[in-house]
């Protein structure tokens, strides 16, 4: 890794070697003589079982974070580096100042609160449409499509792979109509989307800037964010299509549409959410997303991409999980890193292209099925951990999410979770308030250390398409998931309600999906395809097969000619659907299966 | 005095549907290898008539299926159906993951012996599966 920092660039200061501790003498005196007499009238005891990770080899109390970290009793000035004051701002910076560990805001969130962006979608369009309708009206910013299977993976509601999963996980969108329904008066240009898809993703986006572009609104003005991060469904949520390479490209196509075309949206979120939700540590959710970003960037100037005309729309997508300070230090982390990613390896000349920007959603996989309304509390605990880290924008789950889609009620308590905290609370009035704790900046500082240390064993696999096929990062989960669940298993981990403080109990109302989404839907495309013209859909779909076989080159400027974005968005007008443009991609491509590693 | 060593049950953990959320498959799977059993674990999105195929290939006693996406009332039905006609109803079938309380006595009505929901210890489904499977070499 290139160690020049770009001109007029501060250069970030590493964390060192975990030298030995050197405790004040003050510090020391407290250990004499308040500390041991303490330890030995009452020693501390393990927060759940005393076995396994609870305990020492000399049989004294061990305690962790949820991922497996050692904590420590007291966290004093010895816990930070000697040079800790005198480098203070090349350690941590000042808010909207590099590295930006304490925030890219010089004014926190005393300027503009986060944005409350509620993930939803489910059944058919018109439903969701209702929903959006109703999350807008009571005060959530921003909207953000949480798509069923099929559309995931490409399929039409009427393919033979989509029965029984149509409308269940999210909303069903098989063409241009159904995104037409999705925000039918809803406006384009004054509300910010979020769209949680992958694969398919430059079909989804291309049908909402088609409905952007029917409603009048321009272009150059609408934001919003594509999640469209391929390199996390390989690793963990695997709802992929094509093999990795063939995937690269149409995620590449996208960045190079976005910036000639939506200066304002992020055609990508680098999502660390689903690692985490697949059992990674914090720090493995940390340092897998942020070399995914790696990845991406590689990949973008292998096309001839310059990295100030894209980096300043790379978005980021975190998890926030149980374990509270070790998800702030997490957080504060990540930008830190972003920085000096961006400075020292890629040279980005604009401020923007250094600044991480992250989405942040609470723990879906944290939440219980068992007395569900606890998971109210578990929500508000990691979406308050999810603002003192800094997120720009933030969804908090339902109570009722481990046992279905949530009902309009629970949805709400979710937002005005993120209400009380924002209104109420007092945490959005100062910047950075944990800047500075012992404890949170040592923390900060080995996140920083251990995702940098990731980073040198991906390098040395030859990049994360790379270790991915290796089955690295897959395996590292695995592993994880599988050491966390034994802890729980043991009563090491305790989960309240579950392993612990269990009740008889009957089970919550949900909302229940049936099968009738998928009629409604095959019944609308047998509509489509009586009406629409079907010759112009096959000649629109030839097209793209032709631009997706040749290799894209990019002219400075303009839009490469084979960039697939033009003919996606050729293929949705003509009211393709995404099974069948999908399908025309299948065709070039291929498909994609992985090699189990259990 | 030795026991005659048992030989160990061997199972089928499948992910069928479209859904690829398989960290609970794989924690399963681990699971029961670590109990002593033989785990084929199929990868995902398997078909019905696949998940069968593959039952019957490797001889296992229990197929452990994991649903999180609501498609069981779809693909539970045309798994059983698979299974009774290839003359293979004897292999024990148990379902993980968030089925609403509502389908339960629809799918054990189809043949399902046990739903494991969130949060169920991993000792819960390996005693299940010990204490349930059809033993080799007893009619049925």
């Amino acid at each position: 890794m290139s160690r020049n920092a770009a001109e007029n660039v501060p250069e970030a200061v590493k964390p060192g070697d975990d030298s030995a501790r050197h405790p004040s003498a003050a510090e020391q005196r407290w250990v004499d003589k308040t500390l041991a007499p303490a330890l030995a009238k009452a020693p501390e005891r393990p927060i759940g079982a005393n076995t396994g990770t609870n305990r020492n080899p000399d049989g004294t109390a061990r305690f962790t974070t949820i991922s497996g970290v050692p904590v420590e009793r007291l966290y004093t000035p010895a816990d930070l580096p000697a040079d800790w004051q005198e480098n203070l701002d090349r350690y941590v910076g000042q808010p909207g100042q590099p590295p930006y560990t304490r925030g890219i805001h010089a004014t926190g969130y005393r300027g503009k609160l986060w944005t409350m962006r509620q993930f939803s979608g489910f059944a058919t369009p018109e439903e969701t449409n209702q929903r959006y309708k109703y999350l807008l009206e009571n005060g959530g910013s921003g909207l953000s499509v949480a798509f069923d299977l099929p559309t995931l993976m490409g399929y039409d509601s009427d393919h033979a792979n989509s029965e029984g999963e149509v409308g269940k996980c999210g909303v069903a969108i098989d063409s241009l109509e159904d995104m037409e329904i999705l925000f039918s008066g809803i406006d384009l240009e004054k509300t910010t989307v979020s769209m949680t898809i992958n694969s398919p993703a430059s079909v989804l986006w291309a049908m909402y800037l088609v409905v952007a572009e029917q409603q009048g609104a321009d272009w150059k003005k609408i934001s919003g964010t594509l999640q469209n991060d391929i390199l996390k469904e390989y690793i963990a949520q695997k709802e992929y299509i094509y093999p990795p390479a063939q995937s690269m490209r149409l995620v590449i196509d996208t960045f190079e549409f976005g910036a000639l075309f939506t200066p304002r949206f992020n055609p990508i979120s680098i999502s660390g959410y689903h690692i985490r939700e697949a059992g990674s540590t914090a720090l493995q959710e940390l340092a897998f997303t942020i070399y995914d970003g790696v990845e991406y960037v590689e990949w973008a100037l292998r096309r001839g991409l310059d990295i100030d005309d894209f980096a300043p729309r790379l978005s980021f997508f975190f998890n926030s999980h149980n374990d509270f300070f070790e998800e702030i230090a997490k957080f504060r982390a990540s930008r830190k890193i972003w920085y000096r990613l961006m400075t020292e390896r890629f040279h980005a000349k604009q401020q923007r292209s250094q600044l991480m920007r992250f989405h942040t959603q609470t723990a879906g996989v944290s939440l219980t099925a068992q007395q569900p309304r606890n998971n109210i509390a578990r929500v508000a605990i990691q979406a308050l951990a999810a603002v003192l880290g800094g997120t720009q924008s933030l969804h908090t789950d339902s109570y009722d999410e481990a046992l279905a889609l949530p009902t309009e009620e629970a949805a709400r308590i979710a937002l005005r979770t993120q209400q009380i905290l924002a209104y109420e609370s007092g945490v959005a009035q100062t910047v950075d308030p944990l800047g500075g704790s012992y404890f949170v900046e040592n923390l900060t500082l080995k996140m920083e250390q251990g995702a940098f240390d990731y980073f040198e064993k991906l390098d040395a696999m030859g990049g994360m398409v790379r270790a991915i096929e290796q089955g690295f990062p897959q395996k590292e989960l695995a592993e994880s998931s599988y050491q966390y669940q034994r802890a729980v298993e043991a009563k090491e981990k305790i989960i309240v309600g579950v392993n612990d403080f269990a009740v008889e109990e009957t089970s919550p109302q949900i909302l229940y999906i049936g099968e009738s989404v998928r009629e409604s839907q095959t019944a609308k495309l047998q509509r489509l395809r009586e009406r629409r013209s079907n010759e112009n859909v096959a000649r629109c779909l030839s097209a793209l097969r032709h631009a997706a076989a040749q290799e894209p080159q990019a002219t400075p400027g303009k839009i490469s000619g084979a960039n697939t974005m033009p003919y996606i968005l050729d293929c949705v007008r003509a009211y393709a659907t995404v099974g069948e443009i999908c399908e025309a991609l299948r065709d070039v491509y291929g498909t994609y299966e992985e090699s189990s590693w259990t | 005095m030795m026991q005659p060593k048992e030989p160990p049950i061997r199972v089928l953990v499948a992910k069928p549907g479209l859904d690829g959320h398989d960290r609970g498959a794989k924690v399963i799977a681990r699971a029961l290898r670590d109990a002593g059993m033989e785990v084929i674990y199929t990868g995902l999105r398997q078909t019905p008539e696949m998940i069968v195929n593959a039952s019957i290939q490797e001889d296992v006693q229990c197929i452990g299926l994991s649903i999180l996406s609501g498609a069981h009332n779809a693909i539970v039905p045309r798994l059983m159906a698979l299974l009774k006609e290839r003359g293979a109803e004897d292999i024990l079938v148990v379902l993980g993951g968030t089925i609403p309380e509502q389908d339960i006595a629809f799918l054990k009505e189809q043949g399902v012996a046990a739903i494991f929901g969130p949060g169920t210890p991993l000792e819960t489904t390996v005693e299940f599966i010990q204490a349930n499977v059809k033993p080799r070499g007893i009619a049925a």
